[in-house]
């Protein structure tokens, strides 16, 4: 108890706690919209977007959030697009644009300041990158995301549900995608910072699988996976800070041993 | 003016043409069944007049001030995924959301619609249970209240008794008559039960990659089309 009050008695730890919490809701609300319209791969092609963004950003000392959210945001509705595509193959493209990104981001990083701290950093994430105004932001933003969400809930439901009878029955489609697609991107960004962009696309994926393990309405869903990924990056942040174990790493493991749990918990 | 008028429409996937020559206009209140044989470009109709997929030439108009979020749809198959999480309360009442206009929140008009949508598809005790652990036939009529509650003007439904038991099947088309009569909603719906649709239909759209026949019922079965379809026997 005392340990975890010392814990609590350092400002960086305050700030991570808070910004991973909101961080964590937001990638669980839109996680279950985006597993279950099989847009997971957006995701993980995102966040490789973002660490390009994030390493030219440094490597011309430029505010790194205010680079790479606009950035990430535009690669998201690209993305969108080329999944939803079907003249040509969207899983390919995507995977060919997150690679690319990822490659343009190691090239000017080792063109310019090598590969230093800062930069593995964003690899395999760390909560002490964040800078006061970075913390700040990333409350804004993450609140911002989270009252869209809750704020367009129906239509997202409805959009997620069933495209064409949204689409048929007078529903702008497109520019729920759109929300969906930007509000993921900045979710993304700010998760990267403390998870890695290696590590990020899971905290969207994994508590909406095991959600669905449990429940079987939409809502149930959306508020089990909510729970699970706040309870999941507490324990996490926590277990990381005792065992002095890499943050993303270690809420990721905590994850993972939910969703087994859930796995073996779910009917079937 | 008419509610709906489909100009010499034709309608073709990645450059093949798969229906042309579709003319005919419907009326506030007609009852219209589109009948004809697989692949003969029923659903591709019903599409375009949805505005799911545009046509290759030719018009299709809305009149009478008929708007996109006053229409209800049953397409023929969804794309729902097999582990889709959702209730089937939230599956019919997702079919209100074109009446929020700008709102963001279901308000208590629209729960009630829903509720009285499962209660006339008699699926209220199905209310709590999850979509995807319905029977085919359960699905159908899920999916059926869901198209009711979008619906204010004009109702699109693609072979709605698939899937239906008999008595189901005899009472959805009361159901859809009475909807078509009492709620003066127009309904266009596609089917291929011809004996059931010229019997509730007050006009049909007979289709084969090309138009082969739009009239009143009446005159459908005095046409030597219907008698080649409907078996002499049953005039
Ligand atoms: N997505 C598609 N891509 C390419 N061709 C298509 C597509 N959908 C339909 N077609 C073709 O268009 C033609 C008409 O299809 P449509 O689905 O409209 O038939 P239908 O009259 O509804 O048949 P059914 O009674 O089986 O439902 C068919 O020959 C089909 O091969
Ligand atoms: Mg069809």
């Amino acid at each position: 108890m005392t340990a975890l009050l010392h814990m609590l008695s350092y400002a960086f730890m305050r700030k991570a706690l808070i910004v991973g919490v909101l961080v964590s809701l937001c990638a669980a609300l839109l996680g279950v919209s985006l597993v279950l319209k099989r847009y997971s791969m957006i995701g993980d092609g995102l966040s490789h977007v973002g660490f390009g963004a994030l390493a030219i950003a440094s490597a011309f000392h430029l505010a790194p959030l205010a680079v790479t959210v606009p950035v990430v945001a535009l690669a998201a509705v690209l993305l969108l697009r080329l999944s939803q595509n079907r003249k040509i193959n969207g899983d390919a493209a995507i995977a060919l644009v997150s690679s690319s990104a990822l490659a343009i981001g190691v090239l000017s990083v080792s063109l310019t300041t090598g590969m230093n701290t800062e930069v593995s950093s964003y690899m395999f994430g760390s909560i002490l990158s964040l800078s006061r105004a970075d913390a700040v932001l990333s409350l804004l933003l993450s609140a911002a995301v989270l009252l869209l969400f809750i704020a367009f809930y129906p239509r997202l439901f409805a959009v997620t549900f069933d495209e064409s009878f949204s689409r048929a029955t007078g529903v702008r489609t497109g520019a729920y995608d759109t929300l969906l697609a930007v509000l993921t991107a900045v979710t993304v960004v700010l998760g990267m910072r403390m998870m890695g962009a290696l590590l990020i696309s899971s905290l969207i994926i994994f508590p909406a699988l095991s959600a669905m393990r449990l429940c079987r309405s939409f809502k149930g869903v959306v508020c089990c996976a909510a729970g699970l990924s706040v309870g999941c990056f507490l324990i996490g942040v926590t277990g990381s800070y005792f065992l002095e174990t890499p943050t993303g790493a270690s809420i990721v493991a905590v994850d993972l041993v939910a969703f087994l749990i859930c796995l073996l918990a779910g009917k079937k | 003016m008419a509610l709906i008028e489909c100009k010499d429409a034709s309608f073709a996937y990645e450059g093949v043409s798969v229906l042309e020559g579709v003319d005919f206009s419907l009326n506030a209140g007609d009852y219209l069944c589109i009948v004809g044989e697989n692949g003969s470009g029923k659903s591709t109709l019903v599409k375009g007049l949805l505005g799911l997929k545009k046509p290759e030439s030719g018009q299709i108009l809305y009149g009478d001030g008929l708007k996109s979020t006053e229409i209800g749809y049953l397409p023929q198959q969804t794309m729902v995924q097999r582990d889709f999480p959702a209730s089937v309360y939230e599956v019919v009442l997702s079919g209100c959301l074109n009446s929020l206009g700008r709102r963001l929140r279901y308000g208590p008009a629209e729960r009630e619609r829903a509720e009285s949508n499962l209660e006339r598809l008699g699926i209220e005790d199905l209310r709590d249970k999850s979509y995807q652990a319905l029977s085919g036939g359960q699905q159908q009529r899920v999916l059926l209240a869901r198209a009711l509650c979008a619906t204010k003007k004009l109702l699109l439904l693609d072979e709605p008794v698939t899937g239906l038991d008999p008595i189901a099947t005899g009472e959805m088309y009361n159901l859809i008559k009475l909807i078509n009569l009492c709620d003066d909603i127009t309904v266009i719906m596609v089917s291929h039960d011809l004996h059931e649709a010229v019997r509730y239909a007050t006009h049909i759209l007979h289709l084969g990659r090309r138009q082969l026949f739009f009239g009143t019922s009446a005159a459908y079965r005095e046409s030597s089309l219907a008698r080649r379809f409907l078996g002499r026997d049953r005039i």
